[in-house]
């Protein structure tokens, strides 16, 4: 007869306990509100699935979506072959190497909203290095705060500039792993450097790309502080991404019903992406 | 398929070499001749991976030239060869399948897809890799991935040369064997040049028809395994090949003969003229315990299975000698003598015996 005891429980509390306090409850008080629906004073009226069903058919959410959609293909298209190209042109060996690669962690080093307020000053028609240059010297009409297209320009290219170097130091570990050997066996088999880099770099990139998508599709699809010190969304709507709205509709209306539920379909939508994404990619390697 | 050819071959890995030492390869003059089977032998670091660089044109030599077939390729990049090379590690590409693993270089080099289909199949049929040729190469075993990569050197009939820089190397004992004669087994049915670089006398011995023994970028002795063993050139060659290595006893030279621990040992022959450190090489093999010759103290004994490996004191000098059959006991007293007709005078290192004709 096996003795019977209920210690094990102790040594799983400090876990459970952990869990609870950094995900479970502040996850069940978000679910909690999106099924009802307060006016302050800590009084709640129960909604059920109301806010879901209106959050799912707002113009206004489908709207966000799409941009913030659009936002995270874009700066994906972007960033990756950019990165891997940059990786590529990298040295492999010698006195550039380190210096390469303080350069390409710099932008990642600086605080996001600190990148925020650079590139905003950065943009500023009048006195902004990059909007002077472009409306005096090349006389280019350009205003992120009037000009939509500006806006979104300017945002994308203040997101490959802070992040492909992620994608850079990624792919650049997964290339100087690969051994002298291949590349001497291609050159003898008579290798193209196109063959070379289909056939030996792209795939034992793989993993490290696989990494380098997922982590710059999670933090793209939630950027905030940086867009919000930018455009604050604007000019209009026109860059009012998911996290922004979230924050418009939590904090600025103080609607806590719809605000909650809201963040849990977003938490839902990059959760199931990613999911899929990662499931897709690493779908072979067992075998 | 062609003869190759190194002529006055050096090379060093500084821009501006002072001295010999600067040289990880000495000076090389060779030739090895069509369809042969040839191994490169010596420990890390003697020069043996410099020069299989060098022939493969992954490496310009600092002097000298390498010819295939008296035709100059010393400048030529890898790919203008026609070489093939299969390294420590198997190199296959991961996410092709075995067949177009095998096909890839001919297909890089515009082959037509018949001619690329019939040669595959024969070689996939000479590596017995016939029933894994759909699968992906990246989940084959290290055995497998290797037979991969010789195939991609094999597949190509036009090859000058297929050279194997240890290839064994990651594969498990059991299965060296079985790849090592399957490699000889290839050899004689496409008959094209081999070069095997090894530091492992078995493999090297087993392989090659003719063995290229190499020691601090300087080629020691060319001979057959036979050669090597039975009449080494010098005594690291000696040492090097044949477990245990060759006996290298300090020696005397005066009045004509050679005299270790003050009594005449007879030699193989007549001792040329010269001057330096004088040393008698002889092989345990051919050291025999009885009641005559150098008195000696059986200092320790190791059974090896097939035989006993003795070694004994003479003096202060340690003497190995192999005895099949019953083995003494250690401390007891014995004699040792020598057959003279495998009996050496090596000076500074070379032999410096005549051969008795």
């Amino acid at each position: 007869m096996k003795t019977q005891n209920q210690r094990a429980w102790f040594f799983v509390l400090p876990v459970l306990l952990l869990v609870a306090f950094n995900a479970l409850i502040p996850m069940m008080t978000v679910v909690n509100y999106s099924v009802q629906e307060t006016f302050g004073n800590n009084v709640f009226f129960w909604e059920g699935l109301r806010w879901f069903e209106e959050l799912l058919n707002s113009d206004r959410f489908h709207a966000a979506l799409g941009r913030q959609f659009l936002f995270t293909g874009i700066i994906l298209a972007i960033e990756i072959p950019l990165g891997i190209i940059i990786a590529l042109s990298m040295p492999r060996q010698g006195f550039w190497v380190p210096v390469c690669l303080v350069l390409m962690a710099l932008p990642m080093l600086i605080p996001w909203n600190v990148v925020g307020a650079m590139w905003n000053i950065f943009a500023l028609p009048d006195i902004g290095l990059l909007g002077y240059l472009m409306n005096t010297t090349l006389g280019i009409d350009y205003d992120m705060t009037q000009d939509p297209f500006a806006a979104w320009a300017t945002i994308i290219t203040m997101d490959v500039w802070h992040w492909t170097s992620l994608v850079v130091l990624l792919s650049y570990a997964g290339l100087v792993s690969i051994p002298d050997a291949y590349y001497q066996a291609a050159k003898i088999d008579g290798a193209s450097s196109w063959s070379v880099f289909r056939y030996i770099q792209l795939p034992k990139m793989k993993q490290v790309l696989t990494i380098a998508i997922l982590l710059r599709f999670m933090d793209s699809f939630n950027i905030y502080t940086e867009v919000f010190v930018m455009t604050g969304g604007g000019p209009g709507n026109s860059t009012t991404f998911l996290s922004i709205d979230l924050v418009k509709i939590a904090l600025g209306q103080f609607d806590l019903g719809p605000a909650a539920a809201m963040s849990l379909i977003y938490f839902a939508i990059t959760l199931l992406v990613s999911w899929l994404f990662y499931t897709l990619m690493t779908k072979d390697d067992g075998k | 398929m062609a003869k190759i050819t190194l002529s006055d071959l050096k090379h060093s890995y500084y821009p501006d070499p002072k001295g010999p030492d600067d040289y990880a390869l000495k000076e090389i003059d060779l030739e090895w001749s069509d369809g042969g089977a040839y191994a490169l032998l010596g420990p890390s670091g003697c020069g043996k991976s410099t020069l299989l660089n060098i022939i493969s044109g992954l490496l310009t030599p600092s002097n000298g030239k390498i010819l295939f077939d008296d035709k100059d390729v010393t400048h030529l990049p890898p790919n203008q060869r026609n070489i093939a090379q299969v390294f420590q590690f198997p190199v296959i590409y991961d996410t092709m399948t075995v067949f177009d693993n095998l096909a890839f270089p001919l297909r890089n080099r515009g082959v037509d897809e018949t001619t690329v289909n019939t040669r595959v199949m024969a070689i996939a049929e000479m590596l017995e890799v016939t029933d894994m040729m759909g699968k992906k190469a990246a989940g084959l075993s290290p055995d497998n991935k290797q037979k991969i990569s010789m195939g991609r050197g094999l597949v190509r009939d036009d090859v000058n040369v297929v050279m194997f820089d240890e290839p064994l190397t990651v594969i498990d004992p059991h299965l060296k064997w079985k790849l090592r004669s399957k490699l000889k087994e290839l050899h004689q049915k496409v008959r094209a040049t081999m070069i095997y670089v090894t530091h492992d006398q078995t493999e090297a011995l087993t392989f090659a028809d003719q063995v290229v023994v190499m020691q601090d970028g300087e080629i020691v002795q060319i001979g057959t395994p036979v050669e090597l063993f039975e009449r080494p050139a010098h005594t690291f060659v000696g040492h090097f090949i044949g477990s245990p290595g060759m006996n290298v006893l300090p020696c005397e030279v005066r009045e004509g003969g050679a005299f270790f621990e003050n009594t005449l040992i007879t030699l193989e022959g007549e001792i040329e003229q010269g001057t330096g450190p004088s040393q008698i090489g002889v092989r345990p093999e051919f050291v025999t315990l009885g009641d005559k010759g150098l008195p000696a103290i059986v200092h320790k004994v190791s059974d090896v299975g097939r035989h006993a490996v003795v070694e004994a004191k003479v003096g202060h000098t340690s003497v190995k000698a192999v005895i099949e059959g019953e083995a003494p006991v250690q401390g007891a007293a014995t004699h040792l003598s020598f057959d003279p007709t495998k009996t050496r005078l090596y000076r500074d290192g070379w032999i410096a015996t005549r051969a008795a004709s």
